[in-house]
């Protein structure tokens, strides 16, 4: 009986070491590329584009190219219902699969993660969103949050509101609305418009949203009725923004006075609010529709071979499209990864390396297929953002169109603000470790 | 002193000056309140028959909807799919009933109470299963809702009455009486409060508990419907709909867990209450008042009438 036992001992043992080594060979020969991504729960709206733009474009690189320098990526998904504490375990569950970068999606799980990201040697990709301060490359090195931050976005904003009023001298006396989703993500940009209303001389009033208010928002749109801003910016989420561009119109606000963050443009937000929505803003870095060789790749290796879970009225709509941007900057930093270490098969250290020599210009973005599809990034070890700048994009009732040139963020009131909330970071959480990271150059 | 003027007299003063935006918040807090009404309804009925808090109510809203929308993008007629989200929402009453109610009699209410947790998360999974996370659009103009707003140009400004809420508030009335009046005056209304009394007292006397629970659940499930196109309506139909529904939660404490009348009135309380207080004093904290006043107004009342409202006085003799 006991030799019985034995033997099935052993043959488990055997069989969960075979397991387990099957596992880091195929860790191995692979570039693990976790995603984390929401399709379910109520920021889904939002969520379900970037991850099919996200997984699409992963896909795309493995079908047409095996992969990137030869290497197949293994793309996983980690479902996190954009709810912290599920992000804060998706990280628990991918960090000892050698990822190469996080995407949290969520400004809320980027903060939970950002001291994890030093000690599990994972870097963080917090693209346009997360903590500013994160910038500051020399206070954190595992963090990246390129293209630009909320505090350029909303400097931006205000500079192109400036242009249509006639210059920054003529905003004295305005009043400039601000609702958001009363959160972290909604609360970031605030300090930043406070100190800008100081200098300008202009009136601000916020309207908070709350997260289970996102689909009534009648009282904050009977006080923007009341407070009759001459302006009004929003940063929304999920069911916010279709809710906002819906209550802007019924309630006559002038919607071309309306503008939203790059995270309130996508084509769901506009669409609910129907006809009455047209002349809607808002801000975007990435290219619209699909007239991109790269996007046509999309669609002919991943979804015309019923390989992605996209509609197909919604293939590079524009948060699909702002998820391949993702995913276009993931897939860059692993070749300066693989450029910088000579290693194929590269693993988070290493694509930190990668993000931190990030130069995506103009005409790199046209070697990839991208031709005029996003802003120009240039990370350096000192700003792990680049600052770049956005257009604004506009809906005529049924689509986005693109309204001005670029703009670029006001990084004289942005760095010394990003700077002195680093230090700040840095004070309030004692004992936060010194760079150590040599800074990483391209060969 | 400043702060004490902003808080006794201004608002007032708002009120007296702007008589257009304080009727225009009163008609926005009656439109939430009746839309809050009809949520509470839904978890009035369930508890009323079987002690149990539905914490399935809200997803029930969201399911109803999708199932609408689906059947329509689908190609069916509007009133052909409304018809079969009803029949839809039979068969879940049923299933219900026959799958967790049933094998769950004489348990504690707790244990009720935690499967209706497991009753939300089947029915997310098989929403996003069946149709997907994407928010979808209410096809108003195949239900005939009306769009546009009426305005009036008076009280030395602009009242506007969105037809669509207008709408929404007449049908939830009509609803809410109509339920009220059927659970009240009808044989099956008695047999519900039977069984809400006594659930060994109500099958002594011959009344089917399985039959009364499918009824309730189906009634629930039928609110759960409407409440569903016209909060879908008013802003899109997505998972997201599933947290109005901790919108009733005050509304029940107010008005009572087993008062149909209680969530009634409740529903409007809550509604006026946190929009005039949102509109009035909610700059002086900052905004987003509405997100916790009403809990403010519930805990008050708990602390005068525990039962709420219209809810009965538990007098229990040892």
């Amino acid at each position: 009986m006991k030799a019985r036992h034995l033997f099935v001992g052993l043959a488990c043992a055997a069989l969960l070491g075979a397991a387990a080594l099957t596992g880091v060979a195929q860790a191995q020969d692979k570039i693990f590329v976790p995603l984390f991504t929401y399709r379910t729960g109520p920021f889904a709206n939002s969520g379900i584009p970037i991850a099919n733009g996200m997984h699409d474009y992963l896909t795309m690189l493995n079908e047409r190219d095996g992969g990137i320098g030869g290497v197949k990526l293994d793309v996983e998904e980690c479902e996190t219902g954009y709810d912290t504490k599920k992000g804060v375990e998706c990280w628990e569950s991918i960090k000892d699969k050698h990822p190469t970068v996080v995407n949290p999606f969520s400004t809320g799980i980027t903060l939970q993660l950002i001291p994890k990201a030093a000690v599990d040697k994972i870097p963080i990709l917090s693209m346009a969103y997360g903590l500013s301060a994160s910038a500051v490359g020399k206070d954190f090195p595992w963090v990246f949050n390129p293209p630009a931050t909320y505090w350029d976005g909303m400097s931006m904003i205000i500079r192109y509101i400036a242009g249509k009023e006639g210059g920054f001298a003529k905003l004295k006396g305005k009043k400039i609305g601000f609702i958001y989703l009363d959160a972290g993500y909604g609360r970031e940009p605030i300090p930043l418009l406070k100190d800008l209303a100081k200098d300008y001389g202009f009136d601000v009033k916020l309207y908070p949203v709350a997260g289970k208010e996102m689909q009534d928002q009648s009282s904050q749109w009977l006080s923007v009725r009341r407070d009759r801003p001459n302006w009004m910016i929003m940063w929304g989420w999920g069911a916010m923004n279709p809710t906002a561009v819906k209550r802007a119109a019924e309630n006559g606000y002038p919607m071309d006075h309306f503008i939203g963050v790059w995270w309130s443009g996508s084509d769901d937000d506009a669409r609910g609010g129907g006809t009455q929505a047209k002349g809607y803003l808002a801000l975007n870095f990435s290219g619209l529709g699909s007239n991109y060789p790269a996007i046509q790749d999309i669609k002919k290796y991943v979804v015309d071979k019923g390989k992605s879970q996209v509609e197909k009225d919604k293939f590079a709509d524009t948060f699909y499209n702002r998820g391949v941007f993702n995913t276009a900057m993931v897939a860059e930093a692993i070749r300066n990864a693989q450029k910088i270490t000579g290693k194929k098969v590269v693993d988070g250290a290493d694509v930190r390396k990668g993000l931190e020599t990030l130069n995506m210009t103009a005409a790199r973005w046209k070697e990839l297929g991208f031709p005029d599809f996003g802003t120009a990034i240039h990370v350096t070890c000192d700003d792990h953002n680049g600052h770049s700048p956005a257009y604004m994009q506009q809906w005529d009732g049924k689509e986005w169109h693109r309204v001005s040139d670029w703009i670029e963020p006001m990084k004289d009131k942005v760095m010394p603000l990003l700077d002195a909330a680093a230090a700040d970071y840095v004070k309030k959480n004692a004992g936060w470790p010194k760079r150590s990271e040599a800074c990483a150059k391209l060969p | 002193m400043h702060m004490l003027y902003m808080i006794f007299i201004d608002p007032f003063m708002q009120m007296a000056q702007a008589p257009d935006l304080f009727a225009q918040t009163l008609w926005d807090g009656l439109v939430a309140g009746v839309l809050y009404a009809l949520i509470a309804l839904g978890f009035v009925l369930i508890f009323k028959a079987s002690g149990v808090f539905n914490f399935a109510q809200g997803i029930m809203v969201v399911f109803a909807a999708l199932t609408l929308v689906g059947l329509h993008d689908a190609g069916l007629n509007a009133f052909l799919a409304l018809a079969l989200t009803i029949g839809v929402m039979f068969i879940l009453a049923f299933t219900v009933e026959r799958a967790v109610l049933r094998p769950l009699v004489n348990q504690p209410d707790i244990i009720l109470f935690m499967a209706t947790f497991g009753i939300t998360y089947v029915l997310i999974g098989f929403g996003e299963y069946v149709f997907g996370g994407d928010p979808k659009v209410m096809p108003t103009d195949a239900f005939y809702l009306p769009k546009g707003a009426i305005t009036y140009h008076t009280l030395g400004g602009m009242v506007q009455f969105q037809k669509l809420d207008i709408a929404a508030a007449i049908v939830a009335s009509i609803m809410v009486a109509g339920l009220a009046v059927f659970f009240s005056k009808t044989r099956i209304g008695r047999a519900l409060r039977a069984v809400a009394d006594s659930h060994e007292a109500a099958l002594s006397v011959g009344i089917s508990l399985e039959q009364i629970w499918v009824i309730v659940w189906f009634a629930a499930g039928l609110v759960a419907l409407v409440t569903g196109i016209f909060w879908g309506a008013r802003s899109d139909v997505s998972f997201a709909l599933e947290v109005i529904a901790l919108k009733a939660l005050p509304v029940l404490i107010l008005g009572g867990f087993t008062s149909v009348p209680g969530a009634i009135v409740g529903g409007l309380i809550i509604g006026l209450g946190e929009k005039l207080f949102e509109f009035y004093w909610g700059p002086l904290m900052g905004g987003g008042t509405d997100a916790w006043f009403a809990y403010v107004i519930a805990l008050v009342f708990l602390l005068f009438r525990p039962q709420g409202l219209f809810g009965e006085k538990i007098i229990e003799r040892i």
